[in-house]
């Protein structure tokens, strides 16, 4: 049998506050355990949440990005369980009434083709601590510094049908966030969460498959390593005629398989409850007004304007776009150097490649866009050749200083003075009598192969400087 | 000193009749010789308390004190106090010091008042008789064979006592009311979020309130005008403008219309409390009010809807008491569940145990529509009653109890009995209004109370019918033969 999947995800992205969602202790990650933890993160008696502000802010910011309906009146609950890096003994969620619902985004396929995946709805709530099970003598040590950290759970639709798709889908989130600045989608740090829920149905069926939930997959790797696993895993199981068990598993990285939690001998009530210390949040038209207006340029917006702007393809395009400090940086160069595809190329080719071998981020180029900006002027205004540039590119990615600098200090500059390079090129005739010969004898074909051997002369000659568009221009006037 | 108001301490301070030194060692005296039959208070610090006093009394000499400066106060066990145990009954707390105040507390000590210590209540303000306190039931001083109601108790006992001049309670639905309605005090609900919750161990949190018990409607007056006001850590804290409090006392009762619910007089009423009652508004009536009959149709509901909204809030509230992180925590716990059962099976009385029960039925999956969320409507009509009387009159008046205080052990088998004994109070909380019980009589020397219930924020009307009561009668200044050494 043919099976299809059928996967949702649910992503928990920490947003980007810079205190805690109900009390002023900071968010800083890495800090000693248990220094970020105020009384109400302690969940200290007679301790209240108060909402923090920012929080609302960015799911609106979220809501609006992704052109959901905003929910105008929503309500804080509470999520009852019992665990020790829980302090209250409840998550402070929304249940039924949501911040922000249903929309969508389109998310992009490695071969350049698009889908748009839909959003169930998005919610606030407070990420619980840490539970510790390591270094304390067979006791478990919590950190609440994470405890009441901003989280943002985005549902997705269950319309995404394999590992690639659901790749792209956080890949396309990823890059949606830190466009929109409410998270730093840092994946390793755990700001980006994911719950995978999967199940097989048969090719062209409309009804849906027993899923399975796989918890906190935090790699893109992991991800699509996950559903992979799980596809085989369950196509296996259906392939048998048997069935799968609706539960929840664990991916295991090292092993690279999923296996199910240990199974709960009752099934989870969360008495779900409205926060009665909460007030509803209520949203006017005007705060929403006010957010929208100072939304930044979205992904999808600015894929489609780089190409048709900057006359880029669309895979330049998508490149170039890809993080908001990339298209940023892009666009920087375009606005310093004035052409729009050589700066593309550059960007793409020489800087991405050393930022790749240098495992460096964007972020932290030490190349500031203004100076490739410069240095791509001295191509276009013919002080170097596009060759040069690439060892002054280098030199200035080791903090040699800007393009200029060391074009001097290297003495690089090309020489363009036609009367200084008309010796040269008449030096290189006169000492290649036979060469010449060759090339007055020889067709068009030939006659191009040779040619390089006289500017490869003119520029040894000249030590590389001399600019090699008039070096041809004067051999193709001297060798006739 | 003992045996006046907080005004008449306020002014004997001023003028310097005597010191907030002297005035709070008769109190702490008075305690060390009385509370051994009152069990009113479950923590005194003696020597923060004079250490306060003192403070206070250089602040009266320096001449810019504010208006409780010097003033002995005790804190019902429910308000974090920064260094001093905080227990609300419970042994799950009794080892806990919190390291912060109450907001109540913090405003107290801002005014100037000296905190003598810590009031006994019903473990975590469950109950109506003081009798689930772990540190054992505090006694009515009208006779210690009596409750003194609850939550409240040791609060009201220690103001009938005259072991301090006033108490803070806190009322879920009718912890303040009752009390003082059964020690013959004075005692004000206010409005749902007129006084901060920050620091204040929740039960329930959409019902508690924070608020004064004294002997004279000027006192609480006097503290309600320390304790209002908005909190920005509380969310659901009011920020409509507070008032002083004290200005409207005096105001004639001219005009004033008073709406008698007829739920309120019916059959369950103990037929001599009844007559106190209405002996008391002929003298609201005298006085100039006009006397409205009105109905409170879901009044019948009152009691069913609070015993799911309220256990249910607090079956969660309390979820954090768990033994990790502070309180009571069993000994060697061998594994996580065995660490969580014990340590609350162990910690919590059985009074908090069957709420916390009935609360986390009322909230589970295939019952919460049929419980919860139907008393969450049901409440909303509760609520409606209320707004569709005050459109008739200004203020609603009638019993804070069915009958006065009863022995001690009488009710204690019985929680639903118990739980009758709110029946009047229960849905002022629900609707979120204010209420007060103000003493208007005695039952074979027994005290009881007259309810008042105001609009949304109107403290100070209900604080006026109650002064001008009290101008006119003497019930609230009676005091216990036993507070005055004779026999309890």
């Amino acid at each position: 049998m043919q099976w299809e999947p059928v996967i949702g995800l649910e992503v928990h992205l920490q947003l980007a506050t810079r205190s805690k969602i109900f009390s002023g202790s900071p968010t800083t990650f890495g800090a000693e355990p248990n220094t970020q933890a105020s009384a109400v993160d302690l969940a200290m008696p007679g301790m209240l949440p108060v909402l923090n502000e920012q929080a609302v802010c960015y799911a609106v910011r979220f809501g609006l990005g992704i052109g959901a309906e905003i929910g105008r009146r929503s309500v804080f609950d509470r999520k009852n369980y019992f665990y020790p890096d829980l302090p209250k003994g409840y998550q402070i969620s929304q249940f039924e009434a949501p911040i922000v619902g249903k929309g969508s985004f389109e998310i992009l396929m490695e071969d350049g083709s698009s889908r748009r995946i839909g959003i169930t709805r998005a919610h606030l709530e407070e990420d619980a601590g840490k539970s510790l099970h390591e270094d304390f003598h067979g006791q478990t040590g919590i950190d609440l510094n994470r405890a009441g950290t901003p989280l943002l759970e985005i549902v997705s639709e269950p319309e995404i049908r394999s590992a690639a798709e659901a790749v792209a889908y956080l890949k396309a989130l990823h890059s949606l966030v830190t466009y929109l600045g409410i998270s730093d989608g840092n994946m390793s740090e755990g700001s980006m969460r994911c719950d995978v829920n999967i199940s097989l149905r048969p090719v062209g069926s409309d009804t849906l498959g027993t899923r399975a939930e796989i918890k906190n997959v935090n790699s893109f790797r992991f991800v699509e390593k996950a559903i992979r696993h799980e596809i085989e895993r369950q196509a296996d199981i259906l392939d048998d005629g048997g069935q799968v068990v609706q539960e929840t598993r664990l991916y295991d990285a090292e092993r690279d398989e999923t296996r199910s939690m240990r199974s709960k001998e009752v099934a989870n009530d969360y008495r779900y409850f409205p926060e009665p210390d909460l007030l509803p949040v209520v949203i006017d038209d005007a705060y929403i007004e006010s957010i929208r207006s100072a939304l930044p340029e979205l992904p999808a917006d600015k894929r489609q304007r780089f190409a048709e702007q900057y006359g880029l393809s669309q895979y330049d395009a998508n490149v170039l776009s890809d993080s908001r400090a990339l298209a940023d940086y892009f666009e920087q160069v375009v606005a310093d150097c004035g052409d729009a595809k050589i700066a593309a190329n550059w960007v793409q080719v020489e800087l991405l490649g050393q930022l790749n071998r240098d495992e460096r981020s964007i972020e932290n180029c030490p190349v500031s866009a203004a100076d490739l900006g410069a240095l791509i002027s001295r191509i276009l205004d013919q002080s170097i050749s596009g060759k040069m540039a690439k060892q002054v590119f280098e030199a200035m990615w080791q903090g040699e200083g800007s393009a200029d600098d060391i074009i001097a200090a290297k003495g690089l500059k090309q020489v363009s003075d036609s009367g200084a390079l008309e010796a040269i090129v008449d030096e290189v005739v006169a000492a290649n009598s036979a060469q010449v010969q060759q090339y007055l004898a020889a067709d068009d074909a030939k006659r191009k192969k040779l040619l390089g051997f006289f500017v490869g002369q003119v520029m040894k000659l000249s030590k590389g400087q001399a600019n090699p568009q008039m070096v041809n221009e004067l051999l193709a006037n001297k060798l006739v | 000193m003992h045996t006046k108001s907080v005004a008449q301490l306020i002014q004997g301070l001023r003028e310097r009749q005597f010191s907030s030194a002297e005035l709070t060692r008769v109190y702490l005296d008075r305690i060390a010789a009385l509370d051994t039959r009152y069990n009113s208070f479950i923590s005194v610090d003696e020597a923060a308390a004079m250490a306060a006093a003192s403070a206070a009394d250089e602040r009266l000499a320096a001449g810019d004190a504010p208006p409780l400066t010097g003033i002995p106060i005790a804190h019902k066990d429910i308000f974090c106090t920064d260094g001093m145990r905080t227990s609300c009954g419970s042994r799950m707390l009794d080892n806990f010091v919190p390291p912060y105040d109450a907001t109540v507390v913090q405003r107290f000590r801002a005014a100037g008042a000296v905190l003598l210590g810590k009031t006994n209540m019903d473990e975590f303000a469950m109950g109506s008789s003081n009798e689930s306190s772990f540190y054992g039931p505090a006694r009515n001083p009208w006779d210690t064979d009596l409750v003194p109601g609850g939550s409240s108790g040791g609060s009201a006992a220690a103001v009938a006592g005259l072991l301090a001049p006033a108490a803070t309670g806190t009322d879920t639905g009718g912890s303040i009311r009752q009390p003082a309605a059964f020690c013959g005090i004075t005692g004000l609900k206010p409005t749902y979020g007129r006084v901060s919750r920050l620091g204040m161990v929740a039960f329930a949190s959409s019902l508690d309130q924070a608020g004064p018990m004294a002997h004279t409607a000027e006192d609480c007056a006097l503290l309600l005008n320390a304790m209002a006001g908005h909190d920005p850590l509380d969310s659901t804290s009011s920020d409509t403008a507070t008032e002083d409090y004290t200005l409207a006392l005096g105001n004639s009762l001219d005009g004033l219309r008073i709406g008698l619910p007829e739920e309120y007089f019916g059959d369950g009423l103990d037929s001599a409390t009844g007559d106190c009652i209405r002996s008391a508004l002929r003298e609201l009536e005298a006085q100039g009010a006009t006397l409205v009959n009105v109905s409170l149709p879901h009044a019948a509901l009152t009691i069913p809807t609070y015993y799911i909204i309220a256990p249910a809030e607090a079956s969660t509230n309390l979820s954090r008491f768990d033994g990790v992180r502070y309180g009571y925590r069993c000994a060697d716990p061998v594994d996580l569940h065995d660490l969580y059962t014990r340590t609350r099976q162990e910690g919590f009385g059985d009074e908090v145990k069957r709420r916390i029960l009935v609360g986390t039925y009322a909230l589970s999956a295939g019952y919460y529509d049929a419980y919860y969320k139907k008393a969450q409507q049901v409440r909303r009509l509760i609520k409606q009653d209320f707004m569709a009387c005050f459109e008739q009159v200004d203020v609603i008046a009638g019993p804070t109890t069915p009958g006065p205080a009863f022995a001690l052990g009488a009710k204690s088998n019985d929680p639903v009995s118990m739980y009758l004994e709110d029946v009047y109070t229960l849905a002022v909380n629900l609707a979120g209004l204010p209420g007060m019980s103000v003493p208007a009589g005695f039952v074979d020397n027994k005290p009881v109370g007259l309810q008042l219930i105001g609009r949304h924020f109107d403290e100070a009307r209900l604080l006026n019918v109650a002064h001008r009561f009290q101008r006119a009668t003497d019930w609230h200044l009676r005091q216990p033969e036993s507070a005055n050494g004779g026999p309890a």
